[in-house]
Formats: structure tokens, sequence, C-alpha cells
């Protein structure tokens, strides 16, 4: 037992909160590249938008706004948000199956820091919605849709839908730690966001819809994302709206991020 | 130090149930400490307190002189651990998964490049270096682990149950390769339910049963401490076998176990002066024999009388179970 000649570096006891950021950013390039790797997800990523594209414009355009092409133009946006909001899901589906997988475990026993493989996960999906965000936009454009405003304020919308799904992802994020199975994070996970996505202006016009829907629909975060989505693409007020998408985007964040670290440090 | 692993009174309860009822444990520097015991009796548990996923109720454990509880990030950057649980990303190829543990361990992009194909060159995977983990045979897939486990050069290793459910051919690759990791001086923590592979690799063992250390010792001092050694007779004619049976059960006082499939019968023997009786009685019972052998207990024969009937290589693991208990526990 020759130890003085073993080539072992000696420990160091604590970690430089830089060095952390580096973990979340080798996270971050390990889910992009998973994204790459998993044509699955590629082609689920992109063919549920087209699919609901199709669907919504050609089979409720009509009744519902008397055209395909005026109710594109409407629909769009929410459908945007949308695409988004059920992006999210894929963060707490993969966080689950990183710790029903066992990679988690791996993680936990390397010296990184404890939150750089949430964050790593979360910054790479950031990716995924990207791609859902270019998809939804390009295949509307296809199909006749007509950004009103100008590419900055396209260029906004893009931004907030974002910076939006960046803090609905730790709700995600929350129901994959707690959830047993990913097909659980599925189930709970639309349990959420159903009703969080019709109960909104996003697909139909709220003043058709009964009094008591309208005042869920009128504190239904998602209708204000929706109304200033559709302000900046297609013109009309924006300001209130964006406001208070960026004030819900900043609540569910300071309460779900915390609460879903909170849960994945607690696995110890 | 002469001790990797100092583990002392560990406890560790999910909700009623007790996982480890204080269990002490010592590993030597640059030796292959084995813990055996049946599904459920705490081994995995155990490691998974070493390998600071878990924290103990009870007790204190150190590696290396640090201690897993209050000191784990310095644990952490000695240890390596491969098992069931601490698994590789199955969305990733194999040597990407070994460049993200490099990179996480603070490599340069190069350097973690090298390391990798290093251990995939050792491990032999360099052909299957670009293919996703998922589609791995379950033995490319546990030396992935093994490699994985390895790209920051641990001092400690733990291993749970590295072998469980591979080939006869790919265990004995691992065998060979934890044999060469201590040759470089790597401490190894090894769980098993296959009492041979401890036979084989451990320096010392422990024995755990219910959450509690039942016997310590080497392989041989285990199987010296039970019983001694066993004789095994055949009969060159298979039909003669109870006849050899009564002449062992006559001069032994044991009752002997009849093998069909092997034509063997066997007994513990206590006292070799019984032997030359042994063989002029089955002389006189004309039984003419194909095989005549002493040898020491095998650690199987010493972990049944250890533990007493319960199967020690059972299909399943206790992982799952452990599992469970962790969440309800929450």
């Amino acid at each position: 037992m020759t130890a003085a000649t073993l080539p072992f570096a000696e420990p160091v006891p604590r970690l430089n909160p830089l060095t952390g950021l580096r973990h979340t950013f080798t996270l971050t390039w390990r889910s992009v590249l998973k994204i790459r790797t998993n044509m699955e997800d590629v082609v689920g990523l992109s063919l549920q938008p087209i699919m609901f594209l199709l669907l919504f414009t050609y089979v409720f355009g009509g009744a519902l706004a008397g055209g395909t092409h005026a109710y594109l133009q409407y629909a769009l946006p929410g459908l945007l948000v949308m695409t988004v909001v059920f992006a999210t899901l894929g963060t707490g589906l993969m966080l689950n199956q990183d710790i029903t997988g066992g990679v988690f475990d791996r993680f936990r026993s390397l010296p990184i820091a404890r939150w750089a493989p949430m964050g790593g996960a979360v910054l790479g999906d950031m990716v995924r919605y990207m791609i859902s965000v270019a998809i939804t936009l390009g295949f509307g454009m296809v199909l006749g849709f007509r950004i009103l405003t100008n590419p900055v304020s396209a260029v906004a919308a893009c931004v907030l839908l974002l910076t939006f799904a960046l803090s609905m992802c730790w709700v995600s994020a929350l129901i994959g730690m707690l959830v047993k199975t990913p097909q659980g994070v599925q189930m709970f996970g639309f349990l959420v966001m159903f009703p969080l996505v019709f109960g909104s202006n996003l697909l139909v016009r709220q003043a058709t819809m009964p009094g008591w829907l309208q005042s869920f629909v009128k504190v239904n975060p998602m209708t204000d994302l929706t109304s200033a989505v559709r302000g900046l693409l297609t013109g009309g007020p924006v300001g209130t709206a964006a406001l208070h998408s960026l004030l819900w985007a900043l609540g569910i964040f300071l309460v779900f991020a915390p609460l879903a670290v909170r849960a994945y440090l607690r696995r110890t | 130090m002469t001790n990797a692993i100092e583990a002392s009174g560990l406890v560790k309860r999910f909700g009623k149930t007790t996982a480890l009822a204080g269990v002490d444990l010592v590993a030597r520097q640059g030796t292959v400490l084995g813990v055996l015991g049946p599904n459920g009796a705490g081994k995995t548990t155990a490691v998974r307190i070493l390998a600071t996923l878990l924290r103990p109720d009870g007790g204190q454990a150190r590696v290396c002189g640090y201690d897993v509880a209050r000191q784990a990030h310095q644990v952490r950057q000695l240890i390596g651990l491969t098992g069931q649980y601490a698994s590789v990303d199955e969305g990733l190829s194999g040597v990407n998964n070994l460049i993200m543990i490099g990179r996480l361990l603070g490599q340069s992009r190069g350097r973690a490049r090298a390391r990798a194909s290093e251990l995939l060159d050792r491990f032999d995977l360099s052909e299957a270096a670009g293919r996703p983990v998922k589609t791995y045979s379950g033995g490319m897939r546990r030396r992935l682990d093994l490699a994985a486990s390895l790209v920051g050069r641990p001092r400690v290793l733990y291993l749970d149950e590295p072998t469980t459910g591979l080939d006869p051919r790919s265990r004995s690759d691992v065998w060979d390769m934890v044999r060469a990791l201590v040759a470089e001086g790597v401490t190894v923590l090894l769980t098993t339910q296959y009492l041979d592979e401890a036979d084989q690799l451990a320096h010392d063992i422990v024995v755990i049963d219910h959450g509690k250390v039942i016997a310590t010792g080497t392989p041989d001092e285990l199987k010296d401490k039970s019983g001694g050694q066993v004789l095994e007779v055949e009969p060159a004619d298979r039909d003669l076998m109870g006849v050899a049976a009564a002449v062992l059960a006559g001069r032994t006082g044991a009752v002997p176990a009849t093998d069909a499939d092997s034509g063997l019968v066997r007994v513990p023997v206590a006292d070799a002066a019984v032997l030359p009786m042994i063989i002029r009685d089955l002389d006189e019972a004309h039984v003419e024999l194909a095989e005549f052998t002493m040898r020491k207990a095998s650690l199987d024969e010493v972990f049944l009388a250890l533990t007493g009937d319960r199967d020690p290589a059972g299909p399943g693991d206790d992982n799952d179970e452990i599992r469970e208990l962790e969440r309800s526990a929450r």
C-alpha cells in the first residue's frame, strides 16, 4: 500500500461558483446533443405544431371565424403559446427519466454543483422551445399567416414566448421530480396544462364564453401572454398584456424554481 | 492512513423499515472488500451512504479520512460509482457519455476526449464509441458504466453488483478489470450476490443480513469458521450413490447430500482421520470410485450456514425495493 506514490490529486474543500456555471453549460451541451441524436424527439417536436396548425385552421376556422385565413391570423399567436407550453412538458419528462434511469445518481456522486443538472436540463430545453416556435411560425406562414407589424415586434414576441416557457418549465420540472414514472409526468402535466391552455383566449374569443368561464380566462396568464403575442404579431394593444405576462413569468419562476430545486435536493 | 473506507455504526431507516441497523465496515487501501448478503440485506443502502447519495440516520463513515456526510464534496472527488442505479445516459453515445463526465470533472476538451478514447480502448468499446448507449448489449453497457466511473481516476471504487445479469465471459472480463485496478492501487468495495465472485476477488469479506454484519474475515477465514472441509465422493456406478451415502453418514455422523446430476455425494468432515476408514468401508461395500476429493467448504456453503436457508443468489436485487422505500419516506 504505497499511498505516497499513487498519482491521485488531493481533494479541494469547496466549489467555485463559476465552476458550477461551467458544469451547467456542459450539461446543457448534453441536452442539446440528445435532441440531435434522438430522432423521434425531433420528429415529434416538429410534427406536433404542424398537426395543431392544420387541425385548428381547417377544422375550426370556418366555424369560428367564417374563413380559414381569418382564423389563422387570429389563432396562430395562440397556437404558438400552446406549442411552447406543451413543449415544457418535455423538461419534466427528461428530468424524470434521468432520475428513474439512474443518470442523476451518477451526477450526484460527482463533485459538481448540486443545481447544475437541473440548470443544464432547463437551458438545453430552451433550444427545443426555439425549434417549436420556429416551426409553428414558419409553417403558419406557409399556410398564409402574415406578420402585420414589423420584424422587431415579431422578435419581441418570440422572446416573450421563450421567457414564459423558461418559467413554465419549472412547473414541469417540479412535476418531474415528484411523480414516479415518465407516464405519470405526462398525465399530471396534461392535467395542469390543458385547462390553462384551453381556458383562455388562445383559440376562441372570450366574449363567446359563459360569464364564470370569462372570469377564469381573465386571470389566466395564458390570456395575457396570447394577447401580448397577438398584439406583437398582428397589431393592437400590447403594453399591459406584455407587462402582465412578464410578471406572471417572474412569479411562476419565483415560486416553482425553488420548489423544484428543493424537491431535487431532498432526494439525497 | 491504511484504511480507505471506515464506517461504524451505520443506521438507515426508510419509514418503518430499518435498512441498516448499525453496520461497521473497513476496507484497507489497495484491496477489495466484498460485501455479501441476500436480497434486501442492506448492501445497496450501505454503498449509497458511502457514495454520498444517502445520509445515514446514525453512525459515521469516512472515505480516505473524509466524512461522507460533512465533507461530501471531497469524498465525491475521490470515488467512482458503478451500480445498476448510477448509470450512463442512454440517449448519448458512449464516447459523449465519457467526455461529459470528464468535462464535469474539470478536464479540458482535449484531455476529456483523450481520456474517453483511452478508456473505450481499454474496455473494448472503441468500435461502438459513436453509437447511442441504448443500442448497447448488457455487457457493453456494464463496461461503459465501469469506464464512466473511472474517468476521474478514483481512489476508491464502489461496484454494486457489477456482474449481475452478465454472461460468464463478460463477468470474467469485469473481474480482470477489477484486478488490474487494484494492482494500480485503487481500493474497491464490491457488493455481490455471487459468492464465487467474492471468493475470486475479495481480500476481505463482510456478510450482511437484515441490516447487520453477521460475519467478517478473509474468504479462507470464513470458510474455516463454518465447518472446514467437505468430502466429495463420486461412485463409478451411480446406482451405488445410496450405498456410498450410507457409508459416509456412518463414519461422519452428518447427513450427506447426494446430487443426482453430477453423481456426487457430499458431506462435511470435521476430522480428516476418518478418511482412511471411509475408503476401506467403501471398498468393502464394493463401491468403485470415480472421484474422491477433500476440499474447503465453498463460500456458498458458508453463506447458507450463516444466513439460514435464504436464497443468496435469487433473481432480482434489492434496488427497486429500496428506491420504493426512499420515495415513500419523503
